[in-house]
């Protein structure tokens, strides 16, 4: 597989503050990478070192195997998709998508006629007369695409695309991003931070935190074998518990919780015997009521605070006895638990491996849970 | 944008720098320190040469050179202010009282003016004003008055031209900001249980000082340095400062005086509106945007 | 007190007469102007002796109409000459203004800025004679110490075009940047990730995006240089402008010709600031 793109310890500052710190990733010919993070991880300035809006303060950004510094960005091959895609007002959608051409000195008939086939290529086959304040929000996009794709740039690249959809067209978008990703075959980074536009689109995602990788992986194994606690956190929902690891007289670890609970765990990892720890578990890793005869699982008597009814993402709020800690379990809508009310006691368990364990890192992201 | 390729020289910069150094240096400071060095050089037609106070200092001996002085700018100040007066339940009407469907074209009528020359608008008055003028005509057609009177060539007459010159220079700034002024602001003060005077006073003209500040600088400017007005209208008594600068440059040819005329009048209207802008808490390059 | 709000009848019917008189204030000298140009009398007065357009087309020997006035017409010439220089200038050098103070970074930025827009906090009468005083003072001291004889550097027309230009170029680099204000910065880097040049950015988006201000910018030059008096009267020659001309007519006294002359203006710039008003992307200056 050729490598499109290659980051290189690549490190930026402005002034006292790292934006990007020492970063590197390879993306290989023909996939779809997203970087997720919150914003302010970096992740813009990284995608606009690559456009080459930005130098690197170190480090060393590589397309097709061509080192990139000191080349200008409207010299590199690489096309960018603004946040909000910079579509000029002041021409019209053929005249935005032939721009590019005409700036590489092509003429003539033959450049309208890639313009039209592309334009066919995004679905908008009668749309190139029109002005750019007569599209909708989806057409804009295909056209932003359409622009840079043209050019049969090395890499794409798109900075939060869908970010100024209403909710209902981002979905439809996203299925047709990569739809449109895997007809055209071109490398594309996109950079996000929705994890559901990462999820559902990427081959790999790289989840960035205040100017780092945390890790890069595919979609799957990111939700199910987080690296770090931040990706626990930032990916999918999660309930946390923090406490000290302790080993029972059989030798099996748990995890002494703050509210005094024992949760057996599969693995240490790299905690100490008395160390502090967070404990992840997926809401839909909770299992309601277990049978009886099931050991294996972890299990704790809970009193249901309240029922988040939301259709298919139905939750319930719930506290251990005892204790004030909030835990979210999901709630299949398949009627087996229709008679769960608010205020009743029920037992949760969940299979110990299917929970992840980290040294205590303190990390916080505004995704609570 | 590129923020990090210094190194490369930047053509662009220079494009732009260029011809705006060439204009600010040649024809706005280099001409000014050449009007103060001309200010304080002994009168060369003399024959004397070396420098001298002494075009500052017969500007203060002269009762009649600094008596107009502070004439032009008493006036100055009461013009501006009666504009101020003036355009502000103008700009209230057509931007928030009128009908929607007149408002544009009060709005077209207001500014039409605006473009037509001082000189054609004052001399519209000459022909109403003076002693064989419209009205006076028109009065003794009617039979209201038994003879001629002259209107024109009084302090008077001279201030409503000078407003009547300027006031579309406050108008446009204010109208400006009071269109911007969301009209939830009034309607929330009104609902909870605010008077108009308080509405005035605490939303409407907080909100548009900004306007208010480049229209009366606009305003002021042009009343301090207005030329055609003063000679039009005024009397023969009533000497506006730049009749002095005209007689010491064109008349008397004593080019060393004019121009410490003329660096008094830039003193004095400069401090002035650094004055108003300091009272008021606004800044100059806020004020012209 | 505003539309939406009740107010009582007293309020607003003392605002709708106080608005008619300040219409009529505004407008009574004007059409008095315009209607007396069209009065069968050898002054601009009263009474009505009937309407005539001698004083547009008569050729004399009694009434000179405006199209027959020699001196008159010279003086417009002149004016249009003047204004068509002076637009063209203070555009470009306004319009580069603008892209130095909107899109620059460079030390010393805010004193230069404070020196672009002092132009308007100083009077007229002063830029004419600093610049009268400067050319006067350099136009000697090339005839003393090189021996040159600098014509441009008397009175005349290119003297005025350079003193108008020097505070015109600041109302049309406001007005340019007002519009260079609003534009989104993200065209330009995406027309250089297209592949665009600093020169085929500026041609191409930035350019096209200003067109509607520096059209405006270059008609309120116009206008301005046409009408303008305290900066030119120091600075005229032989060769006067039309309100030079004109300020002698009025103070001496003069037939309704002035009327015709002043009745061609306002029509014609009434049209001008018609058009201008009405296209929705215009500035207002």
């Amino acid at each position: 597989m050729q490598i499109d793109l290659s980051v290189k310890d690549v490190v930026k500052k402005f002034g006292q503050f790292t934006a990007v710190d020492r970063v590197s990733f390879d993306v290989e010919d023909g996939k779809f990478f997203s970087i997720l993070g919150p914003s302010g991880c970096g992740k813009t300035t990284l995608l606009r070192m690559i456009a080459g809006f930005y130098e690197p303060s170190e480090g060393v950004i590589e397309i097709r195997g061509k080192n990139m510094s000191n080349v200008e960005p409207n010299k590199r091959p690489v096309n960018l998709v603004f946040q909000h895609l910079a579509l000029f007002p002041m021409m019209d959608v053929k005249e935005n998508i032939a721009f590019g051409l005409k700036r590489r000195g092509e003429k003539g008939p033959g450049v309208y006629r890639k313009v039209n086939d592309l334009l066919e290529r995004v679905g908008l086959p009668d749309s190139g007369n029109k002005k750019i304040n007569q599209l909708s929000g989806g057409q804009k996009q295909r056209v932003a695409i359409a622009r840079c794709l043209v050019l049969e740039p090395a890499v794409l690249l798109l900075d939060e695309p869908l970010g100024a959809l209403d909710l209902k067209l981002r979905e439809h978008m996203k299925v047709e991003l990569k739809k449109l990703q895997v007809e055209v075959g071109t490398t594309f980074v996109y950079i996000t931070h929705d994890q559901s536009e990462a999820l559902v689109m990427s081959d790999k995602v790289a989840v960035m935190n205040s100017g780092h990788f945390e890790q890069v992986d595919t979609p799957q194994n990111l939700y199910g074998k987080p690296a770090s606690s931040f990706v626990a956190q930032f990916v999918g929902d999660n309930n946390q518990f923090i406490g000290k690891l302790a080993k029972n007289e059989s030798g099996r670890f748990f995890l002494l919780t703050d509210d005094n609970n024992k949760y057996f765990i599969d693995s240490p990892s790299d905690v100490k015997e008395d160390g502090r720890a967070e404990l992840y578990i997926r809401p839909e890793a909770m299992i309601i009521n277990p049978a009886k005869e099931n050991t294996i699982l972890n299990k704790v008597k809970v009193s249901v605070k309240a029922i988040l009814f939301d259709g298919g993402n139905s939750r319930l709020l719930v506290n251990p006895v005892g204790s004030s800690k909030d835990m979210i379990v999901s709630l299949p809508q398949n009627r087996q638990f229709d008679y769960i009310k608010a205020g009743d006691s029920i037992e949760v368990g969940w299979d110990p491996t299917s929970s992840a364990f980290f040294k205590e890192s303190g990390v916080k992201t505004y995704d609570e849970f | 944008m590129m923020n990090s390729k210094k190194h490369r020289i930047r053509w662009g910069f220079i494009m732009f720098f260029t011809p705006v150094i060439l204009w600010l240096g040649l024809l706005i400071v280099i001409p000014h320190l050449d009007l103060l060095r001309m200010s304080l050089l002994k009168a060369d037609y003399l024959g004397e040469s070396g420098f001298t106070l002494n075009h500052y200092r017969s500007f203060f001996t002269e009762p009649i050179y600094w008596l107009t002085f502070v004439r032009t700018a008493t006036y100055s100040i009461i013009v501006t202010a009666i504009v101020l007066i003036v355009s502000l339940p103008v700009s209230f009407y057509v931007t928030k009282i009128a009908n929607f469907k007149v408002q544009g074209f009060l709005m077209i009528l207001l500014l039409l003016p605006f473009w037509v020359s001082e000189l054609i608008r004052i001399y519209g008055w000459m022909i109403l004003l003076r002693e064989s003028g419209v009205i006076n005509k028109f009065m003794l057609a009617l039979g209201l008055w038994d003879k001629p009177v002259e209107m024109l060539y009084n302090d008077v007459v001279m201030i409503m031209g000078l407003v009547y010159t300027t006031i579309l220079f406050m108008a446009v700034p204010i109208i400006g900001v009071m269109e911007s002024l969301d009209d939830s602001y009034i309607e929330a003060a009104y609902d909870l249980g605010a008077k108009k005077i308080t509405i005035w006073s605490k939303i409407i003209i907080p909100h548009c000082m900004p306007g208010i500040m480049s229209g009366s600088i606009m305003v002021f400017m042009l009343v301090i340095g207005s030329y055609l007005t003063p000679n039009l209208m005024g009397g023969k008594n009533s000497l506006w400062f730049t009749q002095q600068i005209y007689n010491q440059f064109i008349l008397y040819f004593n080019w060393n005086q004019g121009s410490a005329f003329g660096f008094m009048l830039l003193f004095m209207s400069s401090i002035i509106i650094w004055a108003a802008l300091k009272v008021t808490g606004q800044n100059l390059s806020k004020v012209v945007k | 007190m505003i539309r939406t709000l009740p107010s009582s009848k007293l309020y607003k019917n003392s605002f709708h007469i106080f608005i008619i008189i300040y219409f009529v204030f505004l407008f009574a000298p004007l059409l008095v102007t315009c209607i007396l140009a069209f009065n069968d009398s050898m002054f601009p007065s009263l009474p009505w002796n009937g309407f005539t357009l001698d004083w547009f087309f008569s050729d004399g020997p009694e009434k000179i109409g405006i199209f027959h006035d020699d001196t008159n017409l010279r003086s417009i010439f002149v004016s249009f000459k003047v204004a068509v220089a002076v637009s063209i200038l203070s555009t470009i050098v306004g319009t580069c203004a603008a892209f130095l103070f909107e899109q620059e970074d460079f030390r010393f930025k805010n004193l230069l800025y404070f020196l672009m827009i002092a132009p308007l906090v100083i009077p007229g009468v002063i830029l004419g004679i600093s610049i009268l005083v400067f050319t006067n003072n350099l136009g000697l001291f090339m005839e003393e110490k090189l021996g040159l004889d600098v014509g441009f550097l008397m009175p005349g027309y290119w003297l005025v075009v350079l003193g108008q230009f020097s505070f015109i170029t600041t109302m049309v680099a406001l007005v340019v940047s007002a519009r260079l204000k609003k534009f989104d910065r993200t065209l330009e880097e995406a027309a250089y990730n297209l592949g665009a040049n600093r020169l085929e950015v500026i041609w191409f988006i930035t350019l096209k995006f200003l067109k509607p201000s520096i059209i405006g910018g270059a008609a309120l030059a116009f206008l301005m240089s046409f009408e303008n008096f305290n900066t030119t009267l120091f600075l005229t020659g032989s060769e006067s402008t039309l309100p030079i001309t004109l300020y002698l007519q009025v103070r001496d006294g003069s037939t309704p010709v002035i009327n015709a002359i002043s009745f061609l203006l306002i029509l014609t710039t009434s049209i001008f600031a018609v058009i201008n008003l009405n296209k929705p992307s215009g500035e207002k200056g």
